[in-house]
């Protein structure tokens, strides 16, 4: 377990210094100077050199990363070109609306898809299974913005029932918030949930199938009732995998739907970054976005390891 | 035992109840808008609220006139009109111009509006302004107070320009001790002040209690930001804002034909949506192959396939709310079998260019309609989009590096920076045009309008570009608002005059 869990831990650490290699190399290579974007079409030469100079995007490239990169594990991003503001609290600003949005995402996938999965399996001869493995496929096909924009038409400009968009902090009024948030995190955890209600057939089924629940079975116990006691915990690795690798679709996908939505997310402040070409806010804001994703990943690994007491004793 | 997946289980359960509750207690929140207060949306939103360092048309859009003032201003039809100075004398060689300040104006810091702040702002423009705009005080010798109220600039030539320059964001107000932030903290005189700005999604303003004017009608203001075009119609048909400050798919406007609830309202802008030419580089340096692009494209046609028909046919770069608009649309007339003529006389038969442009929607849907008519005379278009505005404003407007681009001009009275200067990116040249256009800022304003009119008319002519259409003012409001501008003719929404329906 111990040396399962430190060689996770440095595939996580060496994944992470790749990874601010390759976004820092990426946003170089990036056409456009953002101290011309900064200063409008007819800037003089020698306003743009004092821009450049003032942003220190006129020193060599292993400059500006060692500079860019010695801040990150102490939570310095730098400072925006844009907003002359740090670029750390910017995204932990933003950051408070993208996870709500996450979570609650996560929170609908899981709802939908574990009854409607159980039930498919449970099921998987009847017709009923069958519908709902159809639905299931359906709700993979399509894309949580595609989601997004039927649900506004439906329920926020025919039945007036939701707003179509924006955003009010918890603190200022709960019910607005949980309004705003509830149709971006449907349509993210619609399609979400139809994916993962796959993967909970297939472990169910798989379930099903062995040996100890057939014991139970013969115990006495019901169908459903010996799948909760004795197949739950099985069932749920392969699951627990895939929710983890979704967590890390639904962040991205959140910063789609933000669009869609109007949320001030870190989506928002992603796409304006890159408009702007406000180079240390975009890194900052992808290196979040990937430590995120391996992070999630690692604790997947580490979930793994809790819920499956094979794997403690190997590597 | 399955303990720890119980408990997940239950966490799970839990919170799905918390949050059914919250749903239920929360559906009576409706409607937040009250008689007083107005939401307009918009798209494009602040990169910061510093115009003095930071370029976009975003930042003055939202600001000025609302929360600065100038000492002058535009008013619907294009006229300069008093603001901050009650007016203003210029002198008979027209070098030094006299400003009678108002004496009753302060700054939302408490500071009263004197000419000391007339002095510190325009100076400031020369000394610590970073945008290429800064260049309009370039023509001033020198500013003084001659008492509080009285302000006197002092020209290096005469010029027409500069005055009305100084009713865009150049011409601003500061308070001395109001520009430690701006970028955040924006002091002004205006009717509003700042509130809070939430980035990315909206700004607030409420009224300024002191100010010197006409006291606004809506006592605060959300100005809701939205990326997606999608969304900022869905946000008025829901009633999350009261007006769409512009429509940016002329299509949609159908979604609002409903005229018991909504108000559409067309008017004109000041951006002329342009096919700009590289005139400095063949084919394109033979006015006979700029010609033939310019009677080989059907206007009309072009207007009704990209964007809806709505906008007005131009023909040249000046819109009709400028004094020296000429209609100019019948100068070259839809005439493809003329077109091709003068592509075989400029030993042009057979034709390929680039066209780059942004990835704009009226840029995208433009150059189709471009391309399809073109082939028809025989020259192959190749349509390339460029991001904008980084890819764009680099490969097209720095490097010059293409042959024919499509780009909504929008700053106002832009002819003189878009034709008189050899190195913008249309390389035109033409000393007759440069010459007119010093005439015309130096002279009086009948000068003046001859001169720009003429130089108007040659540009058009010379096929300089071809000026697709003027691009429409189209804003769309809940029914009954009033004070909506029909046309947008200068850099910011003015939203002191608008009014909420049952005010």
């Amino acid at each position: 377990m111990g040396l399962y869990l430190l060689v996770r831990a440095a595939v996580l650490v060496v994944s992470t210094a790749v990874a601010s290699v390759v976004v820092f190399a990426v946003m170089a290579v990036l056409p456009g100077d953002p101290a011309e974007v900064a200063l409008g079409v007819n800037a003089t030469a020698e306003a743009v050199a004092a821009k450049r100079a003032e942003f220190g995007t006129d020193r060599p490239l292993t400059t500006q990363f060692l500079d860019w990169v010695s801040g990150l594990p102490v939570g310095d991003f730098g400072v925006s070109y844009v907003t002359s503001d740090r670029v750390g609290p910017q995204i932990v600003d933003r950051l408070g609306v993208t996870l709500w949005l996450v979570l609650f995402g996560m929170l609908m996938a899981i709802v939908v898809a574990v009854p409607l999965g159980t039930a498919a399996a449970v099921r998987h001869r009847s017709v009923g299974g069958l519908l709902l493995s159809g639905l299931s496929q359906l709700g993979v096909a399509v894309p949580a913005f595609l989601a997004g924009i039927l649900l506004v038409f439906l329920f926020a400009v025919t039945w007036q029932a939701l707003p179509s968009g924006g955003y009010t902090p918890l603190r200022e009024d709960p019910g607005a918030w949980f309004q705003q948030l509830l149709l971006p995190s449907l349509s993210l955890g619609l399609v979400q949930g139809a994916v993962l209600s796959r993967y909970v057939r297939s472990a169910v089924l798989d379930v099903m199938r062995e040996d100890y629940i057939r014991t139970a079975r013969a115990k006495g116990l019901g169908l459903y009732r010996a799948l909760w006691k004795h197949g739950a915990r099985n069932a749920a690795i392969p699951v627990v995998t895939v929710l983890g690798l979704q967590l890390a679709t639904l962040l991205i996908g959140a910063v789609v739907v933000e669009r869609v939505f109007t949320l001030p997310g870190l989506g928002s402040l992603l796409l304006d970054g890159v408009a702007n070409r406000d180079l240390l806010l975009v890194q900052g804001t992808v290196m979040v976005l990937v430590v995120a994703v391996l992070g999630i990943n690692f604790l997947v690994d580490v979930l793994y390891a809790l819920l499956d007491p094979r794997l403690r004793g190997a590597r | 035992m399955t303990r720890p997946l119980a408990r997940l289980v239950t966490v799970i359960a839990t919170a799905t109840l918390a949050i059914t509750a919250a749903g239920c207690s929360s559906g009576t929140s409706g409607d937040s808008s009250t008689a007083s207060s107005l939401s307009v949306g918009f798209v494009a939103e602040p990169a910061n609220l510093d115009f003095t360092s930071t370029d976009g048309v975003a930042i003055p859009q939202a600001l000025l006139v609302n929360v600065y003032e100038g000492l002058v201003k535009l008013d619907q039809d294009g006229k300069i009109v008093p603001l901050l100075a009650e007016s203003w004398d210029i002198s008979p060689d027209r070098k030094t111009y006299t400003f009678h300040l108002r004496d009753n104006v302060t700054f939302t810091n408490g500071k009263k509006f004197t000419a000391d702040d007339v002095v510190f702002s325009i100076n400031r423009v020369k000394t610590d302004w970073k945008v290429s705009l800064k260049s309009a005080m370039d023509v001033v010798a020198n500013v003084e107070k001659k008492d509080e109220t009285t302000a006197v600039v002092t020209l290096t030539k005469p010029s027409n320009s500069w005055l009305y320059k100084m009713t865009t964001r150049v011409g601003a107000m500061f308070s001395r001790d109001g520009v430690a932030d701006l970028a955040n903290k924006p002091v002004g005189t205006g009717p509003y002040k700042l509130d809070s700005w939430r980035r990315g999604d909206a700004i607030t303003y409420s009224a300024n209690a002191n100010y010197w004017g006409t006291k606004p009608k809506a006592g605060k203001v959300v100005l809701k930001y939205f990326k997606d075009a999608t969304a900022l119609n869905n946000a008025l048909l829901t009633g999350g804002i009261d007006i769409i400050s512009a429509v940016q798919a002329p299509e949609s406007i159908q979604q609002f034909s409903d005229t018991s609830k909504y108000e559409v309202i067309e008017g004109t802008t000041t951006g002329e949506v342009v096919l700009s030419f590289n005139n400095s580089k063949a084919p394109l340096n033979d006015k006979r192959v700029r010609q033939a692009i310019r009677y080989a494209i059907d206007h009309k046609a072009l207007l009704d396939t990209a964007w809806a028909g709505r906008g007005q046919l131009i023909g040249s770069m000046v819109p009709p709310t400028d004094p020296w608009y000429e209609d100019l649309t019948n100068l070259y007339p839809h005439d493809p079998a003329k077109a091709r003529d003068l592509l075989a006389q400029a030993g042009q038969p057979k034709l390929n260019l680039r066209l780059r442009i942004p990835n704009l929607p009226y840029a995208v849907a433009s150059a189709q309609v471009v391309k399809s008519q073109l082939a028809a005379v025989g020259i192959t278009v190749e349509i390339e989009p460029l991001e904008f505005p980084a890819r764009w404003l680099d490969v097209v407007f720095k490097q010059a590096d293409y042959d024919m681009s499509i780009i909504n001009h929008v700053e106002p009275r832009d002819i003189t920076a878009v034709f008189g200067n050899p190195d913008y990116y249309l390389r035109y040249h033409n000393p007759k045009v440069q010459e007119l256009f010093a005439k015309a800022d130096a002279g009086t304003e009948d000068e003046q309008v001859a001169a720009m009119k003429e130089a108007a008319r040659i540009v058009a002519e010379d096929a300089a570009g071809d000026f697709l259409f003027l691009f429409p003012n189209l804003i769309v409001a809940k029914k009954g608002m009033t004070g909506l501008p029909k046309n947008l003719v200068s850099e910011s929404f003015d939203l002191s005059v608008l009014s909420p329906s049952e005010a």
